[in-house]
């Protein structure tokens, strides 16, 4: 009995330590990305390769003094960085890496992992109505409004694959992808020939669920200063820069799982957890690519993308999916 | 309906022309210069703050006409000199003239636009361009330049 | 979804694009008052960079005057001072030899390249693209360096004087600048892919800031503001002066009167000023770069001179009253941006911000220009 709660806890607080690992040095990999790909080298002054920059950066954030504008509402205020953090880094804990490396697994794993998504946009709306700032609430408004419409497609394509499957268990949706890369629910199968299409949503949902370019409009560093987060200095910035690097991985995490097999390897050889990290980390290195190249869109632009062409097309291929799955 | 789904390909395809460029400038040299690991050569005729010229003997050139300091913008510039009497033969026999010599040549730098007036200005050729461009200092009195004392010390 | 629309005014509230801020390159103040994220009013407010110029050339000597002018508007400085020189020229009636007028033109065009590179980094950082800032400024970078090897500074040149030139080129400076030239055309194909063709650009800037033709006569615009919505006017073809007849180059001139259209036309000028330093590398002549009679002491007779130039943001114009002292009396600076800038408090009106502040970043404003 002390032994399996032993090993829920070792389970819970390793899956924890591997997002926070992942958030502070997702930073480090970006700006170094993002150094390359604009032809500067990025941080490499504070250790080899400036591996010691996420720690240097985390200790001038803890020693910055916490700063609360005057009039702003107290509790709001000091709960939205948490909120923000907090469910992102839940969510690992049933976030299956390999066929033993689970910290808990749930038959209803995608829901409880949309459901803590859902989660990150009300801390948004607390974060920038906490902060008594006109830009923040702008840009919190903004964001919550790109959220919204963004998770109905994201759910839409989720359906779909869930449907294929028959089950919600994370460790059965990839088992059901097991034997090579002609198995995956990337490919276009006889009872859903869009396939592609729904992976393509996916990933343009992903990209705006985590409010990362370009659709950072929460943030839009040049028209209103930094967004929602404006008046946080010290840990309550860093507190949301992590979140939103733990809300990339697990967004990878999930493209991986739902769509490209997960820990299969592409040729059915060696399935293991070093391939389901090979893809989560190409897919964040396509993240970082695609945030460093395109400018931001509008608000109505984002909302038309969704609005009248994502849902239309998720729910056409959702209705045909249903269709064919009857027959074949 | 044709032009909906046409503007959803067109879009696409040049996204993906866009990511193309940056995934090929991605495997490209960076082009920074590690500085101060790595310095580049300055320019020939590279403005820095002025330094004055000596001649032969060491002395400077000047002889404190203050034509520098008339024809500066700013008024960085400040001269004093004393008059100094030395022997000459003059047709056959020896005389006593005075001469004036520099005594004091201030730059103040704060306040310099590098304009190069007083260079162009000067019928002498007592004062040029350096080439120091790396003074970075968290005090005012280190941009106050002693050219006398600075001539004095790159001699000696 | 971009037009204006009809806004009840009692539930504004008032919101200060302040001084300090990543969009406004430069201290400027524009008083809004939204609805939401609608725009209903907005003042611009100046000043914050004041600093005389004009005052600082009536207290100075004619040759005092002459790194003033490269402050103005530091981007493009060889325009101003161009400007400036020619007006004292013309006023002290001194002659000019051919070869330092090629070398002006040439400079000035080089110049005019590294502002709209400028420009252009700036501008699609502003609309949230960090990349091409980065491409940008590494291309300004060998202009940069053409010019620091002739002149000796890279951002404020005090390189002109009045007669001629400071210091002559060299045939490394020709050599130099024939290697860059392909260079800067390669680069300009590859800002078309990366960001003209972009889909996402594209949606955030057609149609988007409408200025008719009519708006812009009314307040006195010039320069690529103007010419993105048909106005086809340009100093150097209209009102030539220097050596510019000599060369063969096109305005380019659009009519959609939208932000894309004033975009378009700052990229098609980087186009044609690399043609006419081509033409002028081909035709340099050799010569003196200094007139023989130079006058000691610049006093102008007395009289009203003006003279006008195209700098990289529109008809600059300086206005010299001399009554024939060293000191100038009146020494008056038409500033262009000036003109383009107040449009922007009427063309918003009905907006929203993110628009709004993508068409202030196409009309192109240096602060310290405006301010003086």
């Amino acid at each position: 009995m002390s032994l399996t709660i032993l090993n829920a806890l070792v389970a819970v607080v390793a899956a924890i330590a591997f997002a926070a690992l992942n958030a502070a040095y997702l930073v480090w990999a970006e700006r170094r990305g993002a150094g390359r790909i604009q032809r500067r080298p990025g941080p490499n002054v504070n250790g080899p390769l400036g591996l010691l920059q996420p720690p240097c950066d985390g200790v001038k954030l803890m020693a910055k003094q916490l700063m609360i504008p005057g009039g702003a509402d107290k509790a709001l205020f000091m709960v939205a960085p948490v909120l923000a953090m907090a469910p992102a880094i839940m969510s690992f804990v049933t976030i299956p890496f390999s066929d033993t490396i689970v910290a808990h697994s749930m038959n209803i794993g995608v829901l409880m992992i949309f459901a803590f998504a859902s989660l990150g946009g009300m801390a948004i709306l607390f974060a920038g109505w906490g902060s008594r700032n006109k830009y923040g609430v702008m840009a919190s408004v903004r964001a919550v409004s790109q959220n919204i419409s963004y998770e109905v497609p994201m759910l839409i394509t989720v359906i779909t694959v869930v449907m294929m499957t028959g089950t919600m268990d994370l460790k059965g949706l990839v088992a059901a992808q097991a034997g090579g890369f002609w198995n995956w629910n990337l490919m276009p199968s006889l009872s859903s020939p869009l396939m592609p299409v729904s992976f393509l949503i996916f990933f343009i949902c992903a990209l705006a669920e985590t409010n990362r370019a370009p659709f950072d409009l929460g943030e839009a560093e040049s028209e209103l200063v930094a967004g929602f987060h404006t008046e946080y200095g010290s840990m309550g910035f860093g507190l949301f820069f992590m979140g939103e690097y733990a809300n990339i991985v697990i967004g990878a995490s999930l493209i991986t799982i739902l769509f490209l097999g997960g820990w299969d390897c592409p040729l059915g050889l060696f399935p293991g957890v070093w391939w389901f990290l090979f893809k989560i980390y190409v897919l964040i290195f396509s993240f970082i690519w695609i945030r460093w190249t395109f400018p931001r869109t509008t608000i109505y632009g984002l909302l038309n993308l969704s609005w009248k062409i994502l849902i239309p097309i998720s729910l056409f291929n959702l209705l045909l999916t249903a269709g064919l799955l009857k027959v074949f | 309906m044709g032009a909906y789904f046409s503007e959803i390909f067109l879009g696409l395809k040049s996204l993906v022309i866009g990511l193309i460029i940056t995934f090929k400038e991605f495997f490209k040299p960076v082009v920074t210069v590690p500085y101060p690991y790595k310095t580049i050569k300055m320019s020939e005729k590279y403005r820095g703050h002025i330094e004055l010229i000596e001649d032969e003997e060491g002395n400077p050139k000047c002889i404190s006409c203050g034509a520098c300091q008339r024809a500066c913008p700013s008024g960085c510039i400040s001269l004093a000199s004393k008059s100094v009497e030395y022997e000459a033969m003059v047709k056959g026999e020896m005389k006593t003239k005075k001469k004036k010599v520099l005594t004091k040549y201030d730059l103040n730098f704060t306040t310099c636009s590098l304009c190069g007036q007083c260079v162009e200005n000067c019928n002498f050729g007592a004062v040029t361009f350096s080439k120091d461009y790396n003074l970075a200092s968290d005090r005012k009195e280190d941009f106050h330049f002693d050219l006398l004392k600075r001539l004095k010390e790159r001699n000696s | 979804m971009s037009g204006p629309i009809h806004i009840r005014s009692d539930e504004t509230f008032t919101l200060n694009v302040g001084p300090q801020h990543p969009a406004t390159h430069g201290v400027l103040r524009v008083k809004m008052e939204m609805d939401g994220e609608y725009i209903v009013k907005a003042e611009t407010v100046l000043g914050y960079i004041h600093r005389m110029h004009e005052l600082m050339g009536e207290n100075r000597t004619y040759p005092q005057v002459l790194p003033n002018l490269s402050r103005l508007d530091y981007l493009g400085a060889l325009g101003y001072t161009h400007g400036h020189v020619l007006a004292v020229e013309r006023a002290a009636g001194i002659e000019v030899p051919e070869r330092a007028e090629y070398i002006r033109a040439i400079t000035v065009e080089l110049n005019r390249i590294a502002s709209h590179l400028f420009w252009f980094g700036a501008f699609v950082m502003d609309l949230g693209g960090f990349t091409p800032l980065m491409y940008a400024i590494e291309d300004r970078e060998h202009i940069l360096d053409l010019l620091e090897a002739v002149t000796g500074s890279r951002l404020t040149y005090c390189y002109y004087r009045f007669g001629g030139l400071y210091n002559d080129v060299d045939d490394d400076f020709i050599a130099a600048t024939k290697a860059v030239i392909p260079r800067l055309r390669k680069s300009l194909k590859k800002y078309d892919a990366l960001v003209t063709g972009n889909i996402i650009f594209e949606k955030r800037l057609k149609d988007i800031g409408p200025i008719s033709a009519e708006m812009c006569r009314k307040y006195g615009a010039t320069g690529p503001v103007a010419r993105g919505s048909g106005i086809d006017f340009d100093v150097r073809k209209n009102e030539p002066y220097s050596v510019y007849p000599e060369f063969d180059f096109d305005v380019p001139v659009y009519h959609e009167c939208d932000s894309l259209a004033r975009y378009k036309v700052r990229m098609d000028e980087m186009e044609q000023s690399l043609r006419i330093i081509e033409q002028g590398i081909e035709k340099l002549p050799d010569g003196p770069i200094m007139p023989k009679k130079k006058p000691k002491l610049i006093k102008p007779p007395k009289g009203d001179y003006y003279q006008a130039v195209e700098t990289a943001r529109g008809s600059f114009g300086i206005r010299i009253v001399s009554d024939g002292t060293k000191n100038a009396y009146r020494f008056k600076l038409r500033s262009p941006t000036y003109s383009n800038m107040h449009m922007f408090d009427e063309a918003c009106v009905g907006m929203m911000i993110m628009d709004a502040l993508a068409m202030m970043g196409s009309l192109d404003l240096v602060i310290p220009e405006i301010d003086r």
